[in-house]
């Protein structure tokens, strides 16, 4: 390579940077999706660098379905400290206290009110007209149609059919008032450039994503770990297994998967191995087929 | 396996981006199905469920359909085709890819130029057995007007036609002649089968007669390096970076050029002057930043810069101007139409703005150029951008990052058009039908001084010059309330006149029509008439619908900030249509065309320095608060 050209992993993080200063320069008040995942960790650490040596210019928000892994709470509490970071943390108590405990949930009604819903309140609440997630448009097929800046009517939802069209890297910010932007800086990253820049950058990440001896219970199909909200069913058991999860989500649905991976390098191993995608293991694509599709239609990140 | 041997070689790669272009039946989601397939870019799970969806709405008769790789949306599915742009992204032991996976049918010009506009390489497929069609064209002229650099045409289905060299060599030569009227810098042909393989991933057997490379073996060596703009240095301002006092620092990513400490730079379109003092990047202080690298720079002295200006070296400068031609691309619903009111983003920028003249329409499929009043959808034209600012600006071809801009609808915000600008100068073509001049077109104008100042004519006159402007829907009250107003003023021994609608169109506008054009041209004259009367010390009071907000501030941009006073009267539509019944019949009878209000928009003032509810108050009362405004502006005493 010559000396004026920079890995793709810089040209990604350029990007991403390049898209994170436009919104903060053109909208009125934006926020960044926080959910501990590694695709989170990336999102923030490029924030970070693109306005330093200034603070991070806009709040934090992590929509708590209160059934996330203890771990991951402790992490997102000490991270957002750690970095001088406003952190807002939004439930669906109306829905929690509804339904009640954890065993009266399933999947869908999980993903409809205590993440859609309360996405949905939380971003009205906080008058918010621009949020950053961090989903890759290789995650999923219906994620490879959207848009970096996907455009939200008043009710916050997206129409697959009537999208912006989006040239060079100019992004259209206009919007009336109660419409907004969910923007993803990460769009053209991959599940390896993640990996890769996590390695590269030192970021610190959860640790459950690295492999360790966890108690299992199989069912379905995936792997759960038993805990305060997983408990064996009749003619389940609780093994001792070596594990770690390549995406976090709530206890309910997601499963770990078999690994001795202890350090990134091993991480990174598995994964360029690997042939099966990320979201296998996550419960609420699988419904059927489509099913992110209408999900995001209606506000679903 | 080593993963640190891997990691950095995985690093060493470098991230070509791409475009995929092809009609219905090309095959073309098959083949990007194929290469992603064949670089292991597909993970199992998802090709189960591609396995599954094969066998339930698959055209391959229950076989692996690779072309349900790529088609995301469940409405696509139904309709077997794709309908948007969608991003794949797989990478080899030599490079990273990401694709732009673009409609190839007709209504879809948009997708494509929108994919092309990042991509540095595009595959054009063309069905051997179909040959060039009028869409191989469309494709390969929209290629060439983004600015590709690399066009690699596969022709696929070669199975279809016994792999005939014959074949191929005749659609190579029929594209090959139609690319000659095209601005393409690297042609590649590679003649291909998606369904069966043949050249896409490992060279084929069955056509021996070709001796060059695989598809996805070019796509790894093309080289790409070289494709950038090193020379000039363009850095948009993309945000000022304030932590503390002591810190002022402009971030932004480089277009062009290279940036260091030292360097002697000048911040337009101001035309100021200064030396970089650092520029630090994400990991620190760098001691030289280039595309595409997001950088922040600081400088030697503390100079007044914004979001939108452009940083540039002294001795390398683009155009400054807020008029230019550009080849745009209609992207929405509804028609382009010249003298709209847009707002145009440029880099960092948005500047009100419009199509002030279609110089001509290109047909797409045959580089046709004809005359045109408007462009619909997908339709590309050559246009005239008139700002009412400067920006810095360089052609196209040029700089694809500050050559190009998008057109947003006021109304809607929608991104309803795209463009590239072009490299000439605007005035020097004899075409253009403009009428209004922006500067005065005898160069060897120059203004003479007067003797007498202006605080002398003051004095005479008892009072200050100053333009009360009216704007108001049709049956607002302006002409009402402007004589009304007169009165009053000269009662109380003010000097002045009204200029309004009918006057002007009697007098020193008798020669214009209704068209947006003679309106806004209407309204330059009013102007520059008030701006002599106020010159000659008296208070003008305008009374126009002047609908347009760019319309207004242009009024006040020739009468100056401190003489002029925008006072909207604000009475609702509904209000006005009882007042003048006879009028708002016709326009809505479509009897009179461009009716504000009714056919044509009315934009609310943002800045007026009154508002006047001429629906709630009575004349009397409309006309003390115009004349308190006047007390409190300092126009009388």
């Amino acid at each position: 390579m010559s000396s004026y050209n920079i890995t793709h992993l810089k040209q990604l993080e350029a990007e991403s940077i390049h898209i994170i200063r436009e919104v903060v320069a053109e909208c009125d008040r934006p926020v960044m999706m926080y959910s501990m995942g590694k695709d989170s960790a990336v999102m923030v650490h490029l924030a970070l660098k693109a306005f330093a040596p200034g603070k991070l210019p806009f709040p934090l928000l992590h929509v708590d379905t209160t059934f996330k892994f203890p771990e991951m709470i402790e992490f997102r509490d000490k991270f957002a400290k750690d970095i001088g970071a406003e952190l807002i943390v939004h439930k669906n108590t109306e829905a929690l206290e509804r339904i009640g405990p954890a065993e009266n949930w399933t999947c869908t009604m999980c993903a409809d009110m205590l993440k859609r819903e309360a996405l949905v309140t939380a971003l009205q609440a906080g008058g918010f007209d621009a949020a950053f997630g961090g989903a890759r448009r290789d995650e999923e097929k219906s994620r490879a149609k959207e848009r970096i800046f996907s455009f939200r009517d008043e009710f916050m939802q997206w129409d697959p059919k009537n999208q912006r069209p989006e040239l060079w890297s100019i992004y259209n910010t206009r919007h009336a008032k109660g419409e907004s932007f969910r923007v993803f800086p990460l769009s053209n990253w991959t599940e390896l450039d993640i990996w890769h820049y996590i390695h590269v950058e030192n970021i610190p990440i959860v640790p459950l994503y690295y492999a360790k001896k966890r108690p299992v219970i199989k069912r379905d199909g995936m792997l759960l770990i038993a805990g305060d909200l997983n408990h064996p069913a009749e003619g389940e058991e609780v093994v001792e297994m070596s594990v770690r999860f390549r995406t976090l989500g709530c206890q309910l649905c997601s499963g770990a998967t078999e690994s001795t991976a202890t350090t990134i390098e091993e991480i990174i191993a598995e994964t360029t191995t690997a042939r099966n995608s990320e979201r296998e293991n996550r419960a609420v694509d699988k419904d059927r087929e489509g099913s992110m599709e209408e999900k995001k239609k209606d506000g679903y990140f | 396996m080593d993963v640190i041997k891997t990691l950095q070689e995985d690093e060493r790669k470098d991230l070509l981006r791409m475009v995929t272009a092809g009609s219905v039946d090309d095959g073309k989601s098959t083949l990007i199905g194929r290469l992603l397939y064949e670089s292991k870019g597909i993970y199992e799970d998802q090709l189960a469920s591609v396995v599954a969806a094969s066998a339930r709405v698959g055209s391959t008769g229950g076989d692996l359909d690779l072309a349900l790789v790529t088609d995301g949306l469940r409405a696509e599915r139904e309709q077997g085709i794709t309908i948007d742009v969608a991003y794949r992204y797989f990478s080899t032991p030599k490079r990273k890819f990401i694709i732009a996976d673009t409609p190839g049918h007709e209504q879809y010009t948009r997708n494509m130029a929108t994919g092309a506009s990042t991509a540095s390489l595009v595959i054009i497929l063309i069905d051997a057995a179909n040959g060039v069609v009028v869409q191989s064209k469309r494709h390969a002229f929209i290629a060439s007007l983004l600015g590709i650099p690399h066009v690699v045409v596969a022709i696929n289905k070669m199975d279809l036609v016994d792999y005939s060299q014959e074949t191929y060599d005749a659609i190579c030569q029929e594209f090959t002649d139609f690319a000659a009227k095209l601005e393409i810098r690297d042609l590649t042909f590679i003649p291909v089968s998606a369904l069966e393989g043949d050249n896409v991933v490992d060279s084929s057997e069955r056509m021996p007669w070709y001796k060059g490379s695989s598809l996805l073996n070019h796509l790894e060596t093309v080289h790409i390096a070289s494709d950038r703009n090193l020379i000039d240095l363009r850095f948009p301002v993309q945000y000022v970076l304030r932590p503390d006092r002591t810190f002022r620092g402009y971030l932004g990513t480089v277009a062009s050029g290279t940036i260091k400490p030292g360097d002697d730079i000048m911040i337009l379109p101001k035309g100021v002057k200064s030396r970089i003092k650092t520029v630090f990047g994400s990991d620190g202080e760098l001691a030289e930043a280039f595309p595409p690298m997001a950088v922040g720079v600081t400088l030697d002295e503390e100079i007044d810069i914004s979001r939108g200006d452009t940083i540039v070296h002294v001795n390398n400068v683009p155009r400054v101007d807020r008029e230019f031609d550009a080849m745009v691309v209609w992207m929405a619903e509804e028609p382009m139409t010249p003298d709209k009111q847009y707002i145009i983003k440029h880099a960092t920028r948005m500047t009100p703005g419009s199509i002030s003249d279609l110089r001509f329409r290109v047909d797409v499929n045959t580089l046709h150029r004809s005359q045109a009043d408007s462009l619909a959808l997908n339709e590309i034209g050559r246009c005239v951008v008139s700002l009412t600012r400067p920006i810095a600006h360089d052609p196209y071809t040029r700089n694809r990052e500050t050559g190009s801009f998008i057109i947003i609808d006021r109304l809607t915000n929608s991104t309803v058009g795209a463009g590239m600008i072009l490299d000439r100068d605007p005035n020097k073509l004899s075409i253009s039908t403009k009428k209004q001049a922006r500067g005065p077109k005898s160069q060897n104008v120059h203004s003479h001084a007067s003797l007498i100042t202006p605080e002398q004519r003051s004095e005479r006159m008892g009072h200050k010059p100053a333009t009360i402007w009216l704007t108001g829907l049709p049956g607002a009250g302006k002409s009402t309330i402007a004589y009304e107003l007169e009165r009053k003023l000269f009662d109380a021994g003010a000097n002045c006149f009204v200029l309004d609608g009918e006057n002007a169109r009697m007098g020193f506008s008798k020669d214009l029509g209704f068209s947006a054009d003679d309106r806004s041209e209407n309204l330059r004259r009013a102007a520059e008439v008030a701006k002599v009367v106020n010159d000659a010390g008296m208070i003008c009071i305008c009374a126009f619908v002047s609908p347009y907000q760019t319309t207004r501030d242009q009024a006040r941009e020739i009468l100056g900030p401190d003489r002029c006073m925008e006072v909207y009267l604000s009475a609702p539509v509904d209000v006005c249509r009882q007042r003048d019944t006879e009028m708002y019949a016709l326009a809505d009878s479509g009897k009179i065309s461009e009716f504000s209000g009714v056919t044509a928009p009315y934009e609310t003032p943002q800045t007026a320095d009154l508002t006047v509810p001429t629906h709630q108050i009575d004349l009397e009362e409309s006309t003390e608060r115009i004349i308190a405004l006047l007390r409190a502006k300092g126009v009388i005493g």
